[in-house]
């Protein structure tokens, strides 16, 4: 028997790519991202490097907005329509659904991402390229994603209206990106050594950097876990 | 798969939903949930499908009563207002559906085709289901309440927004279904549950009002016989007076005077006929219409639910 989660993320990676999701998506990140890394600014040609550092800045900034906008309707608009209840009256479980739609969301995200693989191809032949750190890079990226796609599930898990799991996606996605990195500064002692751990900006930049650090790694795993189980929670208390 | 409930109760708030209630359903039953407006059916419904889990009490699915995943795989639910995925299309939510109910890839289209003709979905199969007309959407949410077969079906209010020839359809697809599965379904419409179910719950305000066969029900509710007579010979008002004369007579109305129609209602079980007759022949009246009226069910639920 296939596993429920691959039943569900199938299916909602199928229904990004019916609707205009994906192709939105695609569209606006390659163009953002593209922009600002081969045509103005501080772009690669300023640069006179061979790497992706632009790319993986503008990145960070550009997906801290939109994965938000995947994540808002996938569990609200279940709450609104009441599909929900079609869901877990299956033989599944409130985690395997949350899951599920979790690697969806990842894997729009990868299949995104895979696309900028042909800047990869482009600079590489420009010079002589760190291929170490670029590979960090993109796996920070991924890592990022997330996080904030679990953080933004558990924004559509509390509510049935997709406006406001979208703000408040964007609203707890703000103190991790960069309101707790500055914040620390301020504060000292464990207080201000536990709000610069819970920086993403700390983390993103030591990996994109190329630094593969296991504190990194964790901290992005436990976040991510950290919103998915509360989706969960949340998704089995509304039925209760 | 019998089902048994062992006071079951569900609050929101301060208000009582579901009040302690308990009864068994042997497989082959088809039992038809009735009430009035907010008397608990949906909830008690949602109990049964593990949507919700219930303040106290228990559900007993045969000897099981765990809250898990391979009960569920044997229950197909239809809920109230029929939530459905509008942005896909009749044939992948069809398969969706069966797929998450542990239906194996091998038998997954057939399944589907299958479903697609009992439902008589096939001219709007590839359609995307936000498309679909109501009575369409009701075949779709009821072809996926039975896609992986459960031996337990739950439907809440199945026939709403079909036309009188989809109803009997799907009537006649539920008693077939009803031979082998354990049927629960809820509806207003009172003369379904006399054409569909083998057995009648009234629910009102949480609590079971009646439980019982169309017959039982129509036992119960005992003095309610009726007869509509028709006599010729006398004065109406006469005519009334003195059949209010006899004693197993509760009442007499005078439907239409100028034809010399009454209704009346007996005290006990007991039929007046006879003394109706012999009335007639005393007093040289024509007695030339004399017929038995059953209680109706919507007076039986009128009387159960209204107090």
């Amino acid at each position: 028997m296939k596993s429920a989660v691959w039943i569900i993320a199938k299916k909602e990676l199928r229904t990004f790519f019916d609707s205009l999701t994906a192709y939105i998506l695609l569209i606006a990140f390659l163009g953002f991202s593209g922009f600002f890394t081969w045509i103005t600014g501080a772009d690669i040609f300023m640069r006179k490097e061979a790497d992706l550092d632009v790319f993986f800045s503008v990145s960070k900034w550009t997906l801290f907005f939109f994965i938000p906008a995947i994540t808002m309707k996938m569990i609200a608009e279940e709450n609104k329509t009441g599909t929900i209840e079609l869901l877990l009256t299956k033989a599944i479980t409130s985690r395997q659904i949350v899951l599920g739609k979790f690697f969806a969301c990842l894997m729009l995200i990868a299949i995104t991402l895979l696309f900028t693989v042909s800047y990869y191809i482009t600079v590489s032949q420009l010079g002589k390229m760190d291929h170490g750190a670029t590979i960090c890079g993109y796996l920070g990226l991924l890592l990022m994603s997330a996080g904030y796609i679990a953080i933004g599930l558990f924004a559509s898990s509390i509510t049935n209206n997709q406006i406001v799991a979208f703000l408040l996606a964007l609203l707890i996605g703000v103190f991790f990106h960069f309101l707790f990195d500055m914040m620390s500064y301020g504060a000292t002692g464990f207080f201000g050594q536990l709000l610069s751990v819970l920086s993403v900006n700390k983390h993103y930049d030591s990996l994109s950097k190329g630094v593969l650090d296991t504190k990194d790694l964790i901290f992005f795993i436990s976040l991510t876990g950290a919103g998915l189980y509360l989706s969960e929670l949340f998704i089995s208390k509304r039925a209760k | 798969m019998d089902v048994r409930i062992e006071n079951l109760s569900k609050s929101y708030g301060s208000q009582k939903a579901v009040d302690s209630i308990s009864f068994d359903i042997k497989s082959g039953e088809i039992v038809g949930f009735l009430g009035p407006n907010g008397a608990g059916k949906t909830t008690t419904m949602k109990m049964l499908t593990q949507y919700m889990e219930p303040d106290s009490g228990k559900v007993w699915y045969d000897n099981k009563s765990s809250f898990d995943v391979d009960i569920r795989r044997n229950i197909g639910y239809l809920p109230e207002h029929n939530p459905l995925y509008e942005d896909m299309p009749v044939m992948d939510y069809l398969a969706f559906a069966a797929s998450l109910q542990g239906v194996p890839d091998s038998e997954l289209s057939s399944r589907v085709r299958e479903m697609v003709k009992l439902c008589g979905l096939d001219v709007e199969k590839h359609k995307k289901i936000g498309e679909l007309s109501k009575g369409y959407r009701q075949r779709v949410g009821l072809a996926q309440a039975i896609i992986h077969n459960p031996q337990i079906l739950i439907l809440d209010e199945p026939t709403t927004g079909l036309d009188p020839n989809q109803i009997v359809e799907i009537r006649e697809l539920i008693k077939k279904l009803g031979r082998e599965k354990t049927v629960i379904l809820s509806t207003h419409i009172l003369p379904e549950v006399e054409a569909t179910c083998d057995r009648i719950l009234i629910i009102n305000k949480g609590k079971i009002a009646a439980d019982g066969t169309v017959q039982d029900l129509r036992k119960q509710s005992e003095g309610k016989q009726l007869l509509q007579v028709k006599i010729d010979g006398a004065a109406p008002q006469l005519i009334s007076d003195r059949l209010k004369g006899i004693p197993s007579v509760h009442q007499v109305n005078i439907i239409d005077p100028t034809q010399g129609r009454f209704e009346i209602q007996s005290i006990s079980s007991e039929m007046p006929n006879r003394e109706i007759y012999k009335t007639c022949v005393e007093q040289n009246w024509v007695l030339l219409e004399m017929i038995p009226f059953e209680t109706k069910l919507e007076d039986i639920f009128r009387d159960l639910t209204l107090n």
